[in-house]
């Protein structure tokens, strides 16, 4: 039964053959990556494509492993599971795969997929008692935030070892003899980590910049006789420009500066670079509406507030940030934003009411 | 690069440790180092609070109250009273990369 059902399953192409284990045949996996994998990772980089991108969970066999070849445990995330492959080119290994619903190691072991249940239930599926004759499994660092390593123990009798925090260090740490540096046990999060982050967070934002826009527009083309589009659009353009600043500014500069921005605090980092690029835009362009000074204020007020608001978000794809830290700085910082907001429109109404001239 | 300082609720009782080391194997932050043949805390303020230690800490010398920091995640938990997760991604296409 289980070959039969073997055969249905479609065969991957970054397949090339298969093994045979006391579970029955398991996939051997290339090390190289094609075009569709550099594709594939562009597109679950940039947006929702990383829902579904998941490779089937269970064993799988690198090179001609042996029953004294290493195990390595990754998740089912296709992105993950890519880089694992590349690493291990020329080695003789065992990959399992957990089911992690095509999440990462880390988010899965904090949301408790990549977990020691379904670990245990991996390696008893593929028979791994059987297939291997030492009792070691080589975990990813970043896999204990899940996975209770004295519980797998216990459980199924493999003792766990947890590896490099990245992929990349496996060759070295197995040369080592299974031995991690502080390097290999510490996170690194590089500029280059941090910008390649950054579409995720501009691209929600700009899923909400259409009702921005439409808000800014509404309020400058409101006139005593209807909506005009002309004071819309004249009105509302250097506000829309300041609006679009203000989401780089949080989504894309604050965190590619992280480590150059001044102060600890994410909200206090994106106010600032929020403050410089109202600043910079109001010299360099010198918009319309700085004639008033109500919309000095409000420029002023309203989109380093946005700024840091968003800069905030990047907390949840920092690899440094706590959720106590947050917490506290979501305590004070959402009041100061709510009043910003409140006071930005008080502002804007006392505006219209001058433009009108009822003041 | 380092967080808010004094936030974490890490909690460490040296008397209760075996000196098995999986700390020093599982933080990511450098937290724990190896001292006397027992763990000791270097900096408290490098802990992201990710509950590697405290899961797999078999003699209970570590707590910490760990969840995920991301304000997405909070700020969700504080509209629907639910515990801070990952699980945002219905439609926006998540925060988890």
């Amino acid at each position: 039964m289980q070959t039969l059902t073997f055969v249905k399953r479609e065969v991957p192409y970054w397949t090339t053959g298969t093994v045979a284990t006391p579970a029955g045949p398991v996939f051997r996996i290339s090390t190289e990556w094609t075009r569709a994998d550099t594709w594939g990772m562009v597109r679950s980089r940039t947006g929702a494509y990383r829902l579904n991108y998941a490779v089937t969970p269970g064993l799988y066999a690198i090179g001609n492993p042996a029953d004294d070849s290493d195990v390595f445990v990754t998740a089912n995330y296709k992105l993950t599971f890519d880089m694992l492959r590349r690493e291990l080119k020329g080695m003789n290994a065992w990959v399992l795969v957990l089911d992690t619903k095509s999440i990462n190691v880390w988010c899965a072991a904090g949301k408790g997929t990549f977990g020691a249940d379904e670990l245990i239930k991996r390696i008893a599926d593929a028979k791994l008692d059987a297939v291997v004759k030492h009792r070691r499994i080589i975990l990813p660092q970043l896999g204990a935030v899940g996975v209770n390593a004295s519980v797998v123990q216990k459980k199924t009798g493999f003792r766990v070892i947890f590896g490099p925090v990245q992929a990349c260090d496996i060759p070295a740490y197995v040369q080592a003899g299974y031995k991690k540096t502080k390097e290999m046990g510490t996170i690194r999060f590089s500029m280059l980590d941090r910008l390649v982050l950054t579409p995720m967070e501009i691209n929600p934002a700009m899923k909400k910049f259409p009702w921005v826009a439409g808000g800014i527009l509404l309020i400058f083309g409101l006139q005593p006789q209807g909506l005009l589009f002309k004071q819309a659009w004249l009105g509302g353009l250097p506000f829309l420009i300041l609006a679009l600043l203000a989401v780089f500014a949080g989504a894309l500069v604050t965190p590619v500066f992280l480590p150059f921005v001044p102060f600890r605090s994410f909200a206090i980092k994106g106010w600032i670079v929020g403050v410089l690029s109202v600043f910079l835009a109001l010299r360099f362009f010198e918009p319309v509406s700085t004639r008033d000074p109500i919309l000095l204020i409000v420029a002023y007020l309203l989109f380093p507030a946005l700024s840091s608001y968003i800069a905030l978000q990047f907390t949840g794809s920092t690899t440094f940030t706590g959720m106590s830290g947050v917490k506290k700085e979501l305590r004070i910082g959402i009041p100061l934003y709510i009043g910003a907001a409140c006071l930005s429109l008080l502002l804007m109404t006392v505006y219209k009411l001058k433009e009108w001239g009822f003041v | 690069m380092k967080y808010l300082s004094n936030v974490t609720t890490l909690k460490y009782t040296r008397d209760t440790c075996t000196g098995c080391g999986r700390c020093v194997e599982v933080c990511p932050q450098r937290v724990f180092e190896m001292r006397d043949k027992r763990a000791a805390i270097t900096d408290r303020d490098q802990c992201m609070e990710c509950g590697a230690c405290a899961l797999n800490c078999e003699f209970g010398a570590i707590t910490v109250n760990s969840g995920v920091g991301c304000a997405a995640a909070i700020i969700n938990s504080m509209v629907t009273g639910g515990p801070p997760t990952c699980d945002c991604s219905d439609n926006s296409a998540g925060c988890c990369g």
